[in-house]
């Protein structure tokens, strides 16, 4: 497998989505899964707690300067973006709102992009603006793989429509089917 | 190791500004800075960053054009609300306890939350017998902040934040409006110090009660948040407070066991008797 980590943007009808999504996948599923979900500033994280508990991975808040590892599935904190160094740790960031985000989809998988390049799968799902279209054509242009739910079985189409829009992406996947897909990606 | 063409370019670059203007970014975050260099690329419809490179070096109005783009760090006042009504529960009654009270608020950008302590303190009671020294390396910034002058747009969000974070009056009754500006009375600005100070470079310069610097270190690496760390350590009284931004830890300093843990979840840290236990 060539892959080294997933990004995924999600908005309005988030956390159906990943209540979908990411307790199919085995606690050993061999690829850090990071995620950013728009919430409001003041969102207090029981919802991860949730989501924790009902998953074999283990989701949890990223940590600033802390290291991706495997087997971990991160979410942004609210009222900061998130970005991914050179060394693969992460970065927080209080700076304006992007697609008025906070945190940023784009912000995220341009970041992400730089550093894991073809390595990086990215995937849209979800949400009711546009954030994530720009950051998605970045992840495809340097060689990564672009996957984005079907509109037409998303909560909210607009975000994978504006994603679809902006990139030639690899597969357009009903919600309920894109678990087995990162499965298949990561037995090859 | 092997690096990718823009990782290199960006070290040159930022070798490049300290070098020829002495501002050093070298040990901020790079996923920060690749941001803000893209960008400037993009603002100013240049190809690579070496041309941005080449820029700096011949072109000192573009060098500092850059260098705001660097510097510029989004605040606002009495961000993170739960973190002053923090304040006013467990830090004030400590501050009470002195005669006069030096306050640092490293890396204040154009003000709003130094603005923010000043109003916190007269509404304790305290100050006037508080210094606030507010320092930054951002000349422009501060030249800001000193004038007090804000959008009037943002002030619904700053009033909302303001009764949030415990506001006692009106948060009115602290600024003039003009047109779509405000601006902040100066019976706030009378005990505020402004000051050019660079974490990165400078060292310390005063012993103080209280330093705030919030949401400015994870701009940067951990090397040099332990030198900042060491700075702060340095610059506090024994039984000093210091208070980060609520995603900021002490985790990856040599501090880590020299202050106890007034607030947890607000980030605020009490120094230990010469950072002992």
């Amino acid at each position: 497998m060539k892959y080294e980590a997933i990004v995924i943007g999600v908005s309005s009808g988030g956390l159906n989505a990943m209540k979908t999504i990411l307790p199919q996948l085995p606690a050993d599923y061999g690829l850090p899964i990071i995620i950013v979900q728009h919430l409001r500033a003041e969102s207090n994280g029981m919802w991860i707690n949730a989501l924790d508990k009902i998953c074999g991975l283990n989701i949890r808040e990223a940590d600033e300067k802390e290291h991706i590892k495997n087997g971990n599935v991160y979410i942004a904190p609210p009222n900061y973006h998130l970005l991914i160094e050179p060394d693969r740790s992460f970065s927080l960031s209080t700076d304006k709102p992007v697609n008025f985000a906070r945190p940023s989809i784009d912000v995220l998988f341009e970041s992400a992009a730089h550093v894991f390049a073809d390595k990086l799968i990215g995937i849209i799902l979800t949400g009711s603006n546009s954030d994530g279209a720009k950051g998605l054509a970045k992840i495809k242009k340097a060689g990564g793989l672009a996957l984005v739910e079907d509109p037409l079985s998303a909560e909210t189409p607009f975000m994978p429509l504006a994603a679809i829009k902006a990139t030639e992406v690899d597969q357009i996947l009903k919600l309920e089917h894109i678990a087995d897909k990162l499965k298949t990606i990561y037995r090859s | 190791m092997i690096k990718t063409t823009p990782e290199i370019e960006i070290s040159l670059l930022l070798e490049a500004l300290f070098q020829k203007y002495g501002y050093d970014f070298r040990q901020y975050s790079r996923a920060h800075i690749a941001r803000r260099i893209s960008n400037r690329m993009i603002l100013s419809n240049i190809k690579t960053i070496t041309e941005i490179q080449e820029k700096i070096l011949h072109d000192n109005s573009f060098a500092s054009q850059l260098l705001q783009d660097l510097s510029i760090t989004v605040t606002e006042m009495f961000r993170d609300p739960s973190f002053y009504l923090m304040v006013r529960e467990k830090v004030i009654p400590i501050l009470k306890t002195y005669s006069f009270i030096k306050i640092w608020h490293a890396g204040c950008s154009t003000g709003e939350e130094a603005y923010s302590m000043a109003i916190l303190l007269k509404e304790e009671g305290l100050y006037d017998r508080a210094t606030i020294y507010a320092t930054d390396f951002n000349q422009a910034a501060l030249h800001q902040a000193k004038e007090g002058i804000f959008a009037a747009q943002d002030m619904k969000e700053y009033t909302s934040n303001y009764q949030k974070g415990g506001g006692k009056e009106s948060l009115s009754e602290y600024y003039t409006s003009q047109y779509n500006r405000v601006i902040m009375d100066t019976s706030l600005k009378k005990n505020i110090v402004w000051a050019n100070h660079n974490l990165v470079t400078d060292s310390v310069f005063a012993e103080v009660h209280l330093i705030l610097c919030r949401n400015v270190l994870i701009y940067f690496n951990k090397d040099l948040q332990n030198r900042v760390q060491k700075l702060f350590f340095e610059s506090l009284i024994n039984g000093g407070i210091l208070c980060l931004g609520s995603k900021e830890s002490l985790r990856f300093s040599d501090f880590a066991t020299s202050y106890h843990e007034l607030d947890k979840k607000q980030r605020i840290f009490k120094k230990k008797y010469n950072g002992l236990s």
